[in-house]
């Protein structure tokens, strides 16, 4: 069979599984009594192992295997956590991610696991050799108990009242109903073949099937579980048809991966005593799921939450908005050709066609929006890690995950928080006896927090350590020559902490491995600011630091005010400026040797485009007022001269192309409605 | 140079033939993705004087870099046969301004020679090779030179 298409899903689900792994490994770490938490690594540790195997991953499979079995201990209770076997199981997963990974990157998969496959043999078998007969003793009754079943199976298409169909009154009325106008009812069992890798579908070939002959009341597991693949290799359904049960036979073994079909008629004798004899058994076979399944129990609970929801190809995604990004820019040219032709009913067809691309334009961007859960959970892990490797306790909370943002940033948001986190635990918080010293408890606090406010999310980085060191960051600044001693007298304690942000600044005396790599936090603001964001911070004393990244909600469309300087047109996005405003030129002041106005009382810089990026000038000088955009950074102002406003407009924002790289204050350029281009200024970078 | 000796004596390889100057220049069809007429270019401010702007080609912003400005040849007001030269290395994709592009010529790799120090005042790191063919000269770009960005980031780090 090939493999190829199904590689993908493989990989897509794989991911998944490991993340599950990864995360509820942690939640076994922190309570090691919990043997729900078990099953559930096991359970995912077990498909995951399936997978690899049909898909020919050998090392994969032989891995996740070997961790199945001890796990498989552990949830038997024959093996005790400790924290080596928790590392060991870790070091595991961690070999799982870098196979999936060099499969997802084309490779095949290979990695030497001996190593990992016999320290986890050690555990099952060395130290617990007793577990280990124990667990044999147990599997072999295991295996009685499923060829006792079996033997139940076959017995019961002679008799059928030792099965219990659990069914409701609702469904019994409706058989006895069928039964009365003359159809059968079958109980029917359908197994598929092992290697069967699109189960659902398969499942799904069977009810289209079945529903053309009849009717299915009944399914176990439940159809929203089956449709989820959320079963092993058979499922049962209960079935009203008039046809006889060897045509229904024949159609379902005629699906192809179906290796079992069992059929068997069902018996409504007397409904008192069906009901009466079937519920003893159904209490015995409730028992024996909550024994041998409470995953699956898991999985019900879990599926609630679940919506209805269908997975669409991220790049489909990316070509509908690119697509939609078109539509806007023939949008603008429409409505300037509109306001030229001046024609009523264009206009009231235009206005009504802008409206609905603004329909459609919010529901595509809400479309891409995905929690920061996805960018999030990867970070227990990697703070449990480096908690460990420093010696430190942290304590990691996560509050907000569930905060959207637009994919393109998503991608790129994970890196700096890396730092940020990074920074916190290794920088940020004290070692335990320290701790102890300052009467703070052992175990550190790094709180993650996402949130929304207005049109941007906020991504906040809080840790409860030292603080920063005001007098160390300056005292480094001047060493490095990036603050003079002059300035320095005059910094804020807030300018102070902003200097951690330049470039070629490390605060760890030592180099660590962990933060020191050669690169700051100016990478962070690079980056931060490249994504139209900004990041800022904030600390007190003993008290801790917080480490703020403020980020547009989407990348893709702004609103934007279009300014003309001479022949050239520029956007400045929305939501950087506070004002637009008309000055007299005698209104304005020298203060420095820098222009400066009074805007509602307080002193604005002015500055000018034309001046900053030598636009070249033709006309003649204006009158005797300047038209001025009032623009914001955090709680600085600055007035952008122009010539004139053009008009606000939603712009779609494309990238310079990877040619020009770090333009000074352009972020990004747009196409117009007709058809050419207009850079888009970075107000941040005019702010001084 | 090394591999292109080695190749047999047949290979040919396809090129666009473009004028800069009085010189003819060549480059891989492969690395063309189209030929385009001089349209309104939207100037970027603070970039290095051989970067004309961004236009918009087809939806994509697109830089345009002058060729002549680019080899520190004496600039040219366009004409009706200017055209701008789409190409693409790796992931830039970049338009090149040059005086006139007419012809799409095979040659044979054996035809290749390394370029001399200085050709028609272009430094010899911009150029892969130049091909004899009868009795025109031809002066193969090395792409991937001529799109360097090194200049264009040692500006920002002078600038910045």
């Amino acid at each position: 069979m090939d493999m190829n298409q199904y590689l993908d899903m493989f990989i897509e689900e794989s991911r998944e599984h490991l993340q599950a792994i990864n995360s509820n490994l942690l939640t076994l770490e922190d309570d090691p009594h919990d043997i729900s938490v078990v099953n559930e690594i096991f359970r995912s540790a077990h498909t995951l192992k399936g997978m690899a195997a049909t898909m020919g991953f050998e090392d994969l499979a032989s891995l996740t295997h070997e961790t199945e079995n001890v796990l498989d201990l552990i949830r038997n209770q024959k093996l005790t956590i400790t924290s080596e076997i928790m590392d060991v199981i870790f070091k595991s997963v961690d070999a799982m991610e870098e196979m999936v990974q060099s499969i997802m990157e084309g490779g095949n998969g290979v990695l030497d696991v001996s190593q990992l496959v016999e320290v986890l043999r050690t555990i099952v078998s060395g130290d617990f050799e007793q577990a280990v007969q124990e667990s044999a003793a147990a599997s072999a009754v295991a295996l009685s108990n499923e060829t006792s079943e079996e033997i139940v199976h076959s017995e019961g298409t002679q008799e059928s009242v030792t099965r219990n169909y659990e069914l409701d009154d609702y469904a019994i009325t409706i058989m006895r109903q069928s039964k009365e106008s003359g159809h059968n009812i079958y109980w029917i069992h359908i197994s598929l073949r092992e290697d069967c890798v699109l189960k659902a579908a398969r499942a799904y070939m069977v009810f289209d099937q079945l529903e053309t002959l009849g009717e299915v009341i009944k399914t176990t597991p439940g159809v929203e579980d089956i449709e989820n693949e959320r079963f092993d290799r058979s499922f049962e359904v209960i079935y009203i048809t008039a046809r006889p049960a060897e045509e229904i036979t024949n159609k379902i073994s005629n699906i192809s991966e179906v290796s079992e079909v069992l059929i068997e008629t069902i018996q409504l004798p007397d409904m008192n005593k069906e009901v009466a004899a079937s519920a003893p058994v159904a209490q015995k076979q409730k028992d024996e799921t909550k024994g041998n399944t409470p995953a699956q129990n898991q999985t019900a609970t879990k599926k609630v939450n679940g919506n209805k929801t269908i997975r669409v190809d991220i790049e489909r995604l990316d070509i509908l908005m690119n697509l939609f990004s078109e539509l806007v820019i023939d949008r603008g040219r429409l409505e300037q050709l509109a306001k030229e032709i001046d024609k009523t009913e264009l206009h009231e067809t235009v206005e009504h066609m802008s409206r609905i691309s603004g329909d459609l334009q919010n529901i595509i961007l809400t479309m891409r929006m995905v929690p920061v859960e996805q960018v999030f959970n990867r970070f227990p892990r990697m703070v449990r890690d480096l908690a460990k490797e420093l010696n430190k306790k942290v304590n990691l909370e996560i509050i907000g995950a569930e905060t959207e943002l637009d994919r393109t940033v998503i991608d790129e948001i994970g890196d700096p928080l890396v730092h940020l986190l990074r920074n916190s635990i290794d920088h940020g918080l004290e070692s335990p006896a320290q701790r102890t010293q300052m009467g703070k408890p052992e175990e550190g606090v790094v709180q993650l927090k996402a949130y929304h406010s207005g049109n941007h999310v906020f991504i906040e980085v809080q840790d409860d350590g030292f603080g920063i060191d005001k007098n160390k960051v300056l005292n480094k600044a001047l060493q490095r020559g990036i603050v003079t001693p002059t300035m320095a007298e005059t910094l804020t304690d807030r300018q102070i902490y902003e200097l951690l942000f330049a470039s070629g600044f490390s605060t760890a005396d030592q180099v660590s491995d962990i933060s020191g790599r050669g690169v700051g936090l100016d990478v962070v603001k690079t980056k931060i600011e490249s994504l139209g964001g900004s990041v800022s911070v904030d600390s007190s004393p003993n008290a801790g630091s917080i480490f703020r990244i403020q980020l547009p909600l989407t990348l893709s469309i702004i609103s934007a005010m279009l300014v003309q300087i001479e022949a050239e047109k520029y956007a400045v996005p929305l939501s950087s400026i506070i004002e637009t405003a008309v000055v007299k030129k005698s209104d304005i002041m020298m203060a420095h040797r820098q222009q400066v106005i009074d805007f509602r009382g307080k002193i604005v810089p002015l500055v000018s485009l034309k001046e900053i990026f030598s636009i070249p000038v033709n006309g003649i000088t204006k009158e005797d007022e300047v038209a001025v955009v009032i623009v914001r950074k955090g709680d600085k102002m600055a007035g952008l001269i122009v010539d004139s406003f053009i008009g606000q407009q939603e712009i779609v924002l494309k990238t310079l192309g990877k040619y020009l790289v770090n333009v000074f204050a352009i972020s990004g350029a747009t196409i117009l409605g007709d058809g050419q281009v207009a850079l888009i200024l970075d107000c941040n970078a005019l702010i001084k | 140079m090394s591999q292109i000796e080695t190749k047999t004596a047949d290979e040919e390889t396809k090129v666009i033939i473009f004028r800069l100057l009085d010189e003819e220049y060549g480059v891989e069809v492969q690395q063309v993705k189209s030929i385009e007429k001089l349209e309104h270019i939207t100037r970027v401010p603070r970039t290095p004087s051989f970067v004309k702007g961004v236009i918009n080609l087809r939806g994509v912003v697109t830089p345009i870099i002058d060729l002549r400005s680019r080899f520190s040849l004496e600039e040219a007001e366009p004409t009706d046969a200017t055209r701008v030269i789409i190409v693409a290395v790796d992931e830039l994709e970049v338009g090149l301004i040059v005086d006139s592009a007419n012809d799409v010529v095979d040659i044979p790799l054996q035809a290749i020679a390394p370029p001399p120090a200085v050709v028609g005042g272009v430094e010899a790191a911009y150029l892969r090779g130049v091909a004899k063919l009868e009795k025109r000269l031809l002066i193969l770009l090395n792409l991937d030179k001529v799109l360097s960005t090194d200049e264009i980031k040692q500006l920002d780090a002078i600038e910045g």
